[in-house]
């Protein structure tokens, strides 16, 4: 699945952190958060990462940026390695890629202006060299997320959630990157605003050609907006496709019981529910085999020695699962 | 698509021509703390005693160091308001004097501590890993450290006493509590979802320190200072008392307390004692109130 065209490319990621224990603080073994993923971008393309709490989507997402040290693999932008680059070629490519947080009351510096957030990149880059030059580009940057320039020179505590988030996605915006990574950026928001932040995200990926890795739990959220769609259990993505083709006819029993729990807004609708089993087991010391055996209604006996090989079972629609071997 | 140009259009239409001035978080907390009536009571309270000891000229005409060698253990007189001592010295100038060197020491130490433990826990909780583990381990070894030898030590070593001894002496042992907690804000702050914007967006360590960490740990700090300061008054007071402090020529509020310990002193001389008492007294609950407003006021959700 290499391919020169892609904007990002993620090979066999690996994040594990250590557990370290006793007096002589010794590792007694690794959390396998993120567990060899790998997936491309293309530019303006929106990848949806979707999985339930704790299966390292976030984990993915920092890790590309260089948040969080991966401890393997690789990770390609626009062709070169970041993870080999040095701390000012790093600072470079900082421009090229940005992230929109979760949690839109943390993510802004509560002492900083709105102003002064969003310049804070221009100085750093030596984007725009005069502080006139500066407001004008913040101006801008706030009319593109649909907010008015006068409110420039209030506090972040005078906004809300949904204005906040907008804000966030102007500072993410205002290095000119080629990538944003989203990082559950509507699941701390009501559902009213929830629907404009994406929207606003739609737009902005038709004026800017973007590329999103769209992280979220939501699936209904993720369908909206994403073009392909990778569902990551316990580190690993177990199933990755194209958004209509995995909600058509999702592979993986994991996908299957994902999707049986998205709403159908049609009261007549039947489908059968899948109901999970217990929990996420714990990722400092996975089930041996394929990951989700204890959990899967269609486990056989294979599921729990061997590891399920990586397969393309139609042209775009990959899936890790014994059942379809 | 359709949502957001709605949004667009309404913003547009909000936009006032001259938008009130916006409050800034440091503005709304000192406005917070100024509608709390108990806080504003210790800073009025404490401002009060921070002047009659810089301005002590202003109430009394004695000097607390020359004594009025006609008048020794004189009662409370129209020519000494609180009496004399057994050498003739006003007590008045001397407690009015003497909380030159109390407040000092206390707000000099404080500052001290602060500025250690500003510089000590930022590096330890910034970094983190093995340079966190190793100072942290060296701040448990200083916690311990029994600072009145370290007193009697250097007052042997040196063979003088003075205030600024004093002053060095509770800075240095006691920074390692600020040093803890400011580590402790440092790492939760490390964290935080703005701190990691910045470093996305390509800010250096030193700009995150700075600009985004030092400023919002800012609170922290002065909560702390406040509280110190008045737990180095009453430190400042004990050690006067026990003759580890100042020389006893200098008044000082501990100094008078300790002169007048005596049986005799306790039961037939109020005016004596009870003036420094309750200035120490005064003066630690006020500071204290005020750090409670200032912690109120800096985080409102932390109201008791």
């Amino acid at each position: 699945m290499s391919d020169n065209t892609a904007l990002l490319s993620v090979r066999d990621l690996q994040k594990y952190f250590p557990i370290k224990r006793g007096l002589m603080q010794s590792t007694k073994g690794y959390v396998r958060a993120v567990d060899g993923v790998s997936f491309d971008v293309s530019p303006g393309e929106t990848f949806g990462l979707v999985g339930e709490s704790g299966c390292g989507k976030s984990t993915t997402g920092r890790s590309i940026l260089r948040l969080i040290e991966p401890t393997g693999g690789q990770v390609f932008f626009g062709g070169k390695d970041i993870r080999k680059l040095g701390r000012s070629s790093m600072r470079k490519m900082r421009q090229e890629m940005q992230i929109v947080f979760q949690d839109p009351y943390g993510s802004l510096n509560p002492r900083y202006t709105i102003k002064q957030t969003l310049e804070e990149p221009l100085i750093i880059h030596g984007m725009e060299r005069s502080s006139a030059a500066r407001t004008k580009k913040i101006a801008e940057l706030l009319e593109t997320v649909g907010l008015s320039p006068s409110r420039m020179n209030r506090y972040p505590h005078e906004f809300s959630g949904g204005q906040r988030q907008r804000i966030g996605i102007a500072r993410a915006l205002a290095v000119n990157p080629k990538l944003i990574i989203a990082d559950e950026p509507v699941s701390a928001l009501d559902v009213s605003v929830q629907s404009q932040v994406l929207n606003l995200l739609d737009d902005l990926q038709k004026q800017l050609n973007l590329a999103y890795v769209f992280i979220a739990h939501d699936l209904s959220v993720v369908k909206h907006i994403s073009d392909r769609i990778g569902v990551m259990y316990l580190g690993k993505i177990v199933e990755l496709s194209d958004a209509d083709d995995l909600y058509a006819e999702p592979l993986h029993p994991y996908s299957q019981a994902l999707l049986s729990a998205v709403p159908i807004p049609d009261p007549d609708a039947k489908r059968e529910r899948i109901i999970l089993q217990g929990d996420l087991p714990s990722p400092a010391n996975p089930p041996t085999g394929c990951p989700f055996h204890p959990r899967c209604k269609d486990a056989m006996d294979i599921c729990k020695t061997v590891t399920p090989q990586w397969k393309e079972v139609r042209p775009g629609h990959h899936v890790a699962c014994h059942l379809y071997h | 698509m359709t949502l957001s140009t709605q949004v667009i259009a309404k913003t547009n239409l909000s936009k006032s021509p001259a938008p009130p001035k916006s409050k800034s978080p440091l503005r709304l907390s000192i406005e917070r703390f100024f509608r709390n009536p108990l806080a504003v009571a210790g800073l009025v309270i404490l401002l009060a005693i921070i002047f009659v000891t810089v301005f002590p000229q202003i109430f009394t005409h004695y000097s607390p160091s020359t004594p009025d060698i006609m008048n020794t253990d004189s009662p409370p007189s129209a020519m000494h308001p609180l009496g004399t001592d057994s050498s003739g010295y006003d007590y008045l100038a001397r407690d009015l004097y003497g909380g030159r060197v109390d407040l000092t020491v206390a707000f000099a130490a404080a500052f001290m501590t602060m500025f250690l433990g500003v510089i000590y826990g930022g590096i330890s909780g910034f970094f983190g890993g093995w340079v966190d583990t190793l100072m942290m381990r060296f701040v448990d070894i200083m916690l311990n450290f029994p600072f009145i030898s370290l007193i009697l030590v250097l007052e042997a070593i040196l063979n003088t006493s003075s205030q600024w001894m004093l002053v060095l002496v509770v800075g240095i042992t006691s920074w390692p509590g600020a040093a803890r907690l400011m580590r402790g804000v440092f790492l939760q702050m490390r964290e935080q979802d703005y701190v990691v914007g910045a470093q996305t967006i390509g800010a250096s360590k030193w700009r995150i320190i700075f600009r985004h960490m030092l400023p919002n740990s800012l609170s922290f700090l002065i909560v702390l200072v406040s509280f110190s300061v008045a737990s180095y008054v009453g430190l400042d007071a004990a050690l006067s008392f026990l003759g580890l402090g100042v020389p006893i020529s200098v008044p000082s509020w501990g100094g008078i307390l300790n002169s007048t310990t005596d049986y005799i002193s306790l039961k037939t001389e109020p005016y004596a004692w009870m003036p420094p008492a309750t200035l120490i007294v005064l003066t630690i609950l006020s500071v204290n109130f005020i750090g409670d407003g200032l912690r109120d006021a800096f985080d409102p959700q932390s109201k008791a």
